[in-house]
């Protein structure tokens, strides 16, 4: 039987008005008597008894009194927290920075590592890449990718993709957008549909087809207003025709690989000219579905055996290739899972240092109402009504504060995504919701129990008659106890945190410090197209137009040398080449042949960039079209395939740039795979190659879309706009892509570091500040309860001096025992965070050493205020205060 | 230290429940009437706790063997009117004869020759 609050109140209402009537029946039948109806009315009223009382015993009776007691459990629990609103304030405040950083974490990690892919079975989709003796995970080759989609037993579905830039043209203004050259089956396999239109059908992804494309919605919303007639229709892209025939919806993101790409073209639209070359690598990747009954394990099997085929077949391309197959989710989340589970478990740290911060208040303010407790009891509540009522206020408290966590949590998830930027895969998919929110209500009830129980339990053991007659000031010992074991847990935890954050403080400093090979300052990198018109030109024709190009640019007010480029470029893009040396033996395959990473530049390139020439000669102006082909390598390139020779003078042979090229220069080398990674990349040679000397075909590439480098007076602050008007007196049709200074891109590349280094760095300063407080609290309520002991001791004789050691020393015990066990966690836990470390061992004795002093110092500090005050106990004033 | 009135009730449950009903058979009264009565019938011997008293009635109620209504006394005053109930009665009865046999159990233990005789 159960009853509402309200029928409840009334009922409780008529219990009263029933208590009430027997009690004037009781009163009238003295006076009856003969007694006096004041006298009458205090004789029933004592036979009575303690009305209250009565009441809360026969409420029990009604069955469903659970609720009630917990109505009334909740009200008195929120009168008492109102009652102490410093305390409340402190707990809830401590509590709500911990559930709310956790909450937030967590929404990112769910976001990222959690939540399956957006797709259908989204657990069978696979990501593929060939195998190759440089590259664990390196670019299909088209026709090996159609041998793999004919043969393969493993897979419902397999296609390609490759990232492009497109201008679109005769639509509003010249844009550059991004663009996906795919194989037909690319949206089937992930189980896409189009909003409007349809895919690719089989075989209009050949090489030779009409050419198609699909649009992005965002793209068919701003240009063609949504309207349903822009199928059909055929747009112009780097001057050629394309009929649109789909849009893809406006939520594909391709998790994060694909960011805002709004036009989707079969492969073979592709006018590379080595697209249909079985041995070329052109950043060519794939996605695959396993078919319901094969697993991971069968399909690698399969695609080897194939591969081995193709290599038999095929042996001067296909030698030593490959397939590597990955679960499509593992590549997208890539390196930020070590750093997000790091994250998360620090972020769990701060946590449990709040709760045990928050234990130890409820503790020190258990003592102050254990003589509340014991009248209470007395009253003829129970011990399990009392631990419940203490439950209930730290449940409370912890509600109180998830519900502010959460409002911190939904910005604090934001501001984690902001920071970590591109640095973080599927950001998109990063939001606060319900499983987030279950999670917060799961860890705030959790904390609420866990910093409550504790305490209420303790409560709940004590002898009230002992603490009656006591008047509430026994049994600090244990109690004292209790507080010392939780905030050497507490000093521990913090320690760990704030080792980790050093550590990542040290990594970074280590990693600004990194010389990347060129100096990135002032430095600005751009895309510029020449107009469709142009395309069809002659090689020459292009020369001349990029000439042009050069000239008009490197009169930009502002700019101070200028570069065209194409291939790699430092930290952002890499482009390799195939190479072998004039006097050995010429290799028969591909595969035998030596790799390069490539740059394909001007001879200012090394002006705008700041790299230093340390042998030879650079380019120059003259080493052009009409020249013997020339090339520059680095001093890796030297080491490697030059040891103990001298490059200069001797000649490669370069089967995509034109042949035979003689090596005229050696230039430092430059961290082309980041500060942190290059020096752990196979791939380390870089070779120069002179722009004006590209093979015709490639020349006529490059038209399509260039790389500009240059380097501008830093006084110049709106270089950008300055160069995007240079590009636009060119002619209206010439299209600039979106700038990027060399800074934001090596600031770019370390953006995970920042993130994690500052995340930890925050949650340090917490525990830092949450610990402090917490060896605060204990000395001071150690010095409270000891007030009087103090004032003997200093009756008795004891120095100022002792009494501050007194103190001090009982502070100095927790944090020596807290710093000791967080060396000993910190040696075990850091080693997990050690793939986020560069340049610093994961037990680096210098950071354990300073954090431990600086833990240390801290707490003599926290422990030397309420020291202080001890050490002013006057031996009179505490005497009396008995 | 267990809490006074809970001790009470335990010490009286059963016996206290088998009182209420029994001086519910007579007619309905309110619990001042009921307490009077059975202090009353067992010549001042029984001194009902009012504590103990109104768990008691509210708790018979809610296991439906007593039924309340408010009624004017008359005095003019409100009061809260208990009834015995079919169940009620049925329960008074088992109450009854389960009392009768501990009672004469516990006769017995505290003369146990008389009990062999008869057996």
């Amino acid at each position: 039987m159960t009853f509402s609050f309200w029928s409840r109140q009334k009922r409780d209402r008529e219990l009263n008005e029933e208590l009430q009537s027997h009690l004037k029946m009781a009163a009238q039948d003295r006076t009856d008597r003969g007694e006096s109806p004041e006298e009458a009315r205090l004789a029933a009223q004592k036979e009575l008894g303690n009305v209250g009382l009565i009441r809360e015993v026969t409420r029990e009776m009604w069955g469903g009194a659970s609720l009630d007691r917990l109505m009334q459990d909740l009200r008195f629990g929120a009168r008492m927290l109102v009652k102490s609103p410093g305390f409340t304030i402190v707990a809830v405040l401590t509590l709500a920075l911990g559930i709310g950083a956790n909450a937030a974490l967590f929404s990112v990690v769910n976001g990222v590592l959690f939540k399956p892919l957006p797709y259908p079975q989204s657990e069978k989709l696979v990501w593929l890449g060939e195998s190759k003796p440089n590259f664990a995970t390196g670019s299909i080759s088209y026709p090996n990718f159609r041998d793999w989609q004919k043969d393969n037993h493993t897979f419902s579905g397999m296609a390609i993709y490759r990232s492009y830039n497109f201008n679109l043209l005769g639509v509003g203004e010249a844009e550059q957008l991004r663009a996906r050259f795919i194989s037909s089956e690319f949206f089937s396999v992930l189980g896409v549909s189009p909003v409007a239109g349809r895919t690719f059908a089989p075989g209009e992804d050949e090489i030779g087809r009409a050419p198609i494309v699909m649009i992005s919605e965002g793209l068919w919303r701003r240009k063609f207003n949504a309207s349903p007639e822009a199928l059909g229709k055929s747009i112009n892209l780097d001057g050629k025709g394309y009929v649109v025939v789909g849009v893809t919806p406006a939520n594909f993101d391709f998790s994060g690989l694909f960011r805002d790409i709004d036009i989707y073209a079969p492969i073979g639209q592709w006018n590379n000219p080595l697209l249909p070359n079985r041995g070329a690598g052109l950043g060519v990747h794939g996605v695959g579905r396993l078919k319901a009954e094969a697993t991971l394990e069968q399909a690698r099997a399969d695609m080897a055996q194939l591969s081995s085929h193709l290599a038999a077949a095929y042996a001067d391309t296909n030698k030593g290739i490959g397939a590597a197959l990955r679960p499509l989710k593992q590549t997208m989340v890539g390196e930020v899972r070590v750093l997000l589970l790091v994250l998360l478990a620090a972020v769990g740290f701060v946590l449990l240092i709040a709760c045990v911060n928050v234990a130890n208040l409820m503790l020190a303010r258990a003592a102050a109402r254990t003589r509340e407790f014991a009248v209470r009891a007395a009253l003829g509540a129970g011990r399990a009504r009392l631990v419940r009522q203490l439950l209930t206020e730290s449940l409370l408290l912890a509600c109180a504060a998830g519900t502010l966590g959460l409002l911190l949590a939904g910005w604090g998830t934001q501001a984690a995504v902001g920071l970590l930027g591109q640095g973080l895969p599927r950001a998109s998919e990063v939001h606060l919701d319900g499983r987030a929110l279950l999670f917060t209500a799961a860890i705030s009830l959790g904390c609420g129990i866990f910093f409550g129980l504790a305490p209420a339990l303790k409560t709940g053991a004590r002898n009230l008659h002992d603490t009656l007659k006591e008047g509430g000031r026994g049994e600090s010992g244990t109690r004292h106890r209790a507080q010392g074991i939780l905030v050497i847990v507490e000093m521990a935890m913090a320690l760990v945190l704030l080792i980790s954050a050093g550590l990542m403080v040290r990594s970074l400093t280590t990693l600004w410090s990194v010389n990347p090979g060129f100096d990135s300052h002032d430095v600005i990198t751009f895309g510029v197209a020449l107009p469709p018109s142009m395309r069809s030109a002659s090689p020459d024709g292009i020369r001349a137009a990029l000439r042009g190009v050069d000239r008009q640019l490197a009169a930009v007010p502002g700019v101070q040398s200028i570069s065209l480029s194409w291939g790699a470029v430092p930290l952002s893009g890499d482009d390799e080449d195939l190479f072998w040396i004039e006097g050995r033996p010429k290799p028969e395959s591909d595969n035998d042949k030596l790799w390069s990473l490539s740059y394909v530049v001007e001879e200012n390139y090394l002006k705008v960039m700041g790299i230093p020439l340390e042998r030879g000669r650079f380019f120059t102006a003259q080493d052009n079209e009409n020249s013997s082909h020339v090339v520059v390598v680095d001093d890796c390139f030297a080491k490697q395939y030059f040891p103990g020779e001298d490059p200069i003078g001797q000649h490669i042979f370069l089967d995509n740039k034109g042949g035979r090229a003689e090596i005229i220069g050696i230039v430092s080398h430059v961290k082309q795979w980041g500060l942190d990674s290059d020096d752990k990349e196979s791939l380390r040679a870089e070779l120069y190659f002179p722009f004006m000397q590209l093979p015709d075909q490639a020349m006529q590439l490059s038209g399509g879309g260039t790389g500009v480098i240059a380097r501008y007076d830093p006084r110049a602050a709106t270089i950008g706009d300055s160069l995007r008007t240079g590009v636009k007196g060119l002619g209206d049709d010439y299209v600039m892509s979106k700038s990027q200074t060399m800074d934001e891109i090596i600031s770019d590349s370390l953006a995970s570091q920042r993130f994690s280094m500052a995340v930890l760095g925050i949650f340090a300063v917490i525990a830092l500040a949450l610990a402090s407080v917490g060896i605060y609290g204990v000395i001071s309520y150690l010095v409270q309860q000891r007030t009087q002991e103090i004032g003997v001791r200093v009756a008795l004789g004891a120095k100022r001096g002792d009494v501050l050691r007194l103190v001090l020393g009982e502070g100095m015990k927790m944090a020596v025992a807290g710093v000791a066990i967080g060396l000993v966690a910190a040696f075990g836990l850091t080693r997990l965070m050690a793939s986020l470390l560069y340049g610093v061992s994961a037990t680096d004795p210098l950071t354990f050493t300073i954090v431990a002093f600086l833990l240390t110092t801290v707490a003599l500090a926290a422990c030397y205020i309420p020291a202080r005050r001890a050490m002013r106990v006057d031996p009179m004033v505490a005497l009396r205060y008995e | 230290m267990k809490p006074r009135y809970q001790n009470r009730i335990e010490l009286l449950q059963g016996t206290l429940d088998l009182l209420i009903l029994q001086t519910l058979r007579w007619g309905p009264q309110h619990g001042y009437g009921i307490s009077n009565a059975i202090r009353a019938n067992s010549g001042d011997v029984l001194q009902v706790d009012t504590g103990s008293l109104y768990p008691a009635l509210h708790r018979l109620e809610r296991q439906k063997w007593i039924a309340a209504d408010w009624k004017v006394s008359e005095n003019k005053q409100r009061v809260r009117v208990y009834r015995l109930t079919a169940g009620g009665q049925k329960q008074l009865e088992s109450e009854r004869s389960r009392w009768e046999q501990v009672s004469e159990a516990i006769a017995g233990v505290l003369n146990p020759g008389r009990k062999e005789s008869e057996a």
